[in-house]
Parts: structure tokens; C-alpha cells; sequence
């Protein structure tokens, strides 16, 4: 099971809608966002295929995807939805939903110590906390 | 002109050169920034969870802290973004308002308005007098405008500039006396902080738009945000060792190049700091000692 306390009757949808404040489907899978994603070459599923996988119930495969870490919080997605959903908010939901059960993207005593020598405060502590939880 | 200033946390660390010259160059232009007596980092990326408060509580903090003044000064892009996103969540939920407040103990209504360095020289000393004020100007030197995504997105909220077309750094470099390179990827997202997860991703984001630049004639880019600097400019040395770039351009704050066209001391702008020396391109308008160690 990759949540914890997460169940199949679980209303996921509703979830991403009280952290993020955005309705899945809305998505009308017009592309724009994949389109102008400056991180979608590193991505396995593309910004629409994540929305479009949480709208069929899902979840499951987009929580476990390297998408939902990829993103940069750059939110030109978001200036450029037709439809006023903001992809890089349900991406830092999916995130919060697997962080605040324990399950961090990043092992901090992991990281290079070329890293953390060089990487700009602002850099550590903003990957902490979209990489770890707060 | 006095401001409130707020350093955040990479301005007295790894971005000193910004913190020093955007001071020198502030002095130069009668503009005292006074820095927050006491000040804790802002959380550097604004909590998107709006079902949790906690991530509006280090923001709010130093914004109640600036109350009397009614302004606050920031440089790093992550700050501002930050400090104005939290101060809008302030201004129009009441109840995450009385949240937070209670929660710190600070009686704040939101009316701290959150200013940026460029800002102030757009809207205050204006670039048209700015222009006046140089003193070395710094022409024939082809500047690429690089914004990031923090300065401008969303742009509702940060109401910064046109998000999709700006033209604040553009009229700054120009009254500057730089030739201002255009190129359509200054808006485009540097790999922020995925350079903790992923350096390689952030890396072949920042080599796009360095292409780019370098395509249209750039032979500099300026930044006003340390992490688009350290993935600009550190995206360089992979390169080098990986992919064998040919072409290598320096990144440098915007307030470096306004503090050398208003002619501040060398010291200030901490050029030894850069992967990619800016020295050798800025030579004829640095002091002597500067010339000499970039000839070493």
C-alpha cells in the first residue's frame, strides 16, 4: 500500500481539493500546461496525464510517478490554463498527501556534501520542504 | 529615503555579493536600507497547503515586524514572492489572518506592502533619473534580462510586471547605458530548488536558456534571485566538465552592474564569487586592483 491510512473509499479528488484549493475536473486535457513545462523532459507522466489519471480515481499511479517531484513550483502552468486549474498546486498536494505521511522524496543525511556547501540556503530549505514536509 | 530591509537567509551567506553591492549602490543613491533588527528566514517557498497555516507563520512574522514603517524591502525573489503571497492570504481570509496572529501574539492587519529593489528604482528614483546618476556607463555591453518565475508568477498576486513580456529589467539595463539582448526564455523556470533532487534536471533547464541567451548575442544575463544564479551560472561547470559547452557567460546580480555605473568601490560586488569570472568582459570599468586579479 503506498499511503498508509489511505483507503480505496477514500475520496482523493476531495483531498487534493481541501490542501489545494483546485478541482481536478475542471481539466479538459487541452495540454497547455505539458506544452510550457520547463521540467517535462524529466517527467515519466506528463502534467495532463497526471490530472487525467486523478479524474479516472488513479491515484495510485500518480502518486507513485517522478512527475509529481519534478516540479518546480515555477507555475507557468497555472498563468496558462484556459481553464483556471493550477497543475503546480495538485502537484505540491500529491506531495503533501505522501510528506505528511512520512514518505519523503529526499534523505537529507544523503545529499552531497558538494550540495550542501555550495546550494544557496534558499535552495536547501525550500527542497526540504517540498521534498521532505514541514 | 529610509526602508525596512530584509536580507532573508542567502543574502548574508552564499549571496553576499548581492546583499553588498545593492547596499553600496541603495547609499549611492540616498536610499538607506535599514535591515530588520531581528529576522528569521521567510520559509523561501510560499506554503501552497491551504488547509495548514503553519507555513504563513515565519512570513508573517517579519512582515508584523515592519508594521510602523508600512514597507518592507526585499532583493531575493524567493522573499518577495513569498512575503507578498502570505501578505495577500493576510489581507483577504480573515480567519487564517486570526490564525496566524494569534498564534505569534502580533496584532497585524496586512498593511505591510512589499517592495522589491527594482521596484524602488522604477516607481521612486526613476529610471530616467537613474540614468542621470550613472556615472559609468556601461555601453557596448550586451545584457540578457533573465526574470525566473518568482519575480512575476502568479501574476495576479505578485502584480510585479507583465508576466508574459516584461520590460522593468529591460529599462533598467538600458538606463545603465548596456545593450539590452532579447530573448524569449528570460521568463522561463531555472530549475529552482529540483537542483536538490535532481541537479541534472534543474541543470538542463538553466543550459536551455543560457543557449538561448547566448544564441541572441548575450555576453552577460542578469538575475535577481541567488538561485537562479547559483543554477545559471553552476549549470556552467557541468557543462564544462560534461558536455563540452563552447560558450561561457558570466551571471550577475542586476544591483552588481548598478553598483559599477554608479561608481561604488570594487569591493562591494565580491566578483570572485562567480563560476564564470565576470572580470575579464567588465575590466575597463572596475578600479585597478580588480583588473589585476582578474589577470591572475
Amino acid at each position: 500500500m503506498i499511503l498508509p491510512g489511505l483507503h480505496a473509499e477514500d475520496d482523493i479528488i476531495a483531498q487534493i481539493a481541501a490542501i489545494s484549493g483546485q478541482d481536478v475536473r475542471a481539466c479538459y486535457q487541452c495540454g497547455k500546461c505539458t506544452a510550457g513545462c520547463p521540467l517535462a523532459s524529466a517527467m515519466d507522466l506528463m502534467p495532463n496525464q497526471i490530472l487525467r489519471l486523478l479524474q479516472l480515481g488513479e491515484h495510485e499511479k500518480a502518486l507513485r510517478s517522478r512527475t509529481i517531484w519534478q516540479c518546480a513550483s515555477c507555475l507557468t502552468c497555472a498563468a496558462r490554463c484556459p481553464k483556471d486549474v493550477d497543475p503546480a498546486r495538485v502537484m505540491d498536494a500529491l506531495r503533501t498527501l505522501l510528506t505528511r505521511r512520512g514518505l519523503a522524496h529526499v534523505e537529507i543525511p544523503k545529499l552531497s556534501a558538494e550540495l550542501l556547501a555550495e546550494a544557496p540556503q534558499q535552495a536547501l530549505i525550500g527542497g526540504f520542504r517540498k521534498f521532505v514536509g514541514y | 529615503m529610509r526602508l525596512p530591509y530584509f536580507p532573508g537567509c542567502t543574502l548574508h551567506s552564499k549571496a553576499q555579493n548581492f546583499d553588498a553591492s545593492a547596499r553600496a549602490a541603495a547609499q549611492a543613491l540616498d536610499i538607506v536600507m535599514e535591515e530588520l533588527p531581528e529576522w528569521t528566514c521567510c520559509g523561501a517557498t510560499f506554503s501552497m497547503s491551504e488547509d495548514s497555516a503553519m507555513g504563513l507563520v515565519a512570513p508573517t512574522r517579519i512582515l508584523a515586524s515592519a508594521k510602523e514603517a508600512g514597507k518592507l524591502l526585499t532583493l531575493c525573489s524567493f522573499c518577495y514572492n513569498t512575503l507578498k503571497r502570505t501578505n495577500r492570504v493576510l489581507t483577504t481570509d480573515a480567519e487564517r489572518r486570526r490564525k496566524v496572529t494569534t498564534f505569534i501574539e502580533e496584532d497585524y492587519q496586512g498593511n505591510v506592502q512589499t517592495v522589491h529593489l527594482l521596484e524602488v528604482l522604477r516607481d521612486s528614483v526613476g529610471f530616467a533619473a537613474l540614468a542621470q546618476r550613472v556615472t559609468k556607463r556601461l555601453e557596448g555591453l550586451r545584457v540578457a534580462p533573465y526574470y525566473g518565475c518568482l519575480l512575476l508568477r502568479p501574476a495576479e498576486e505578485m502584480g510585479f510586471d507583465d508576466p508574459e513580456r516584461p520590460t522593468i529589467l529591460e529599462n533598467f539595463l538600458a538606463s545603465l547605458g548596456c545593450a539590452v539582448v532579447d530573448f524569449p526564455h528570460k521568463t522561463e523556470c531555472c530549475g529552482s530548488f529540483v537542483a536538490v533532487s535532481t541537479p541534472e534536471a534543474a541543470a538542463a533547464c538553466s543550459a536551455r536558456i543560457l543557449d538561448v541567451a547566448v544564441a541572441q548575442g548575450a555576453e552577460m544575463l542578469v538575475v535577481s534571485c541567488p538561485l537562479c544564479q547559483y543554477n545559471l551560472d553552476h549549470a556552467q561547470r557541468q557543462a564544462q566538465a560534461g558536455r563540452g559547452r563552447a560558450t561561457r557567460v558570466p551571471v550577475l546580480y542586476f544591483s552588481q552592474l548598478l553598483a559599477i555605473a554608479l561608481g561604488c568601490e570594487d569591493a562591494c560586488l565580491h566578483l570572485d564569487a562567480h563560476v564564470v569570472d565576470p572580470r575579464p568582459r567588465l575590466s575597463k570599468w572596475l578600479g585597478q586592483q580588480s583588473q589585476a586579479t582578474a589577470l591572475v
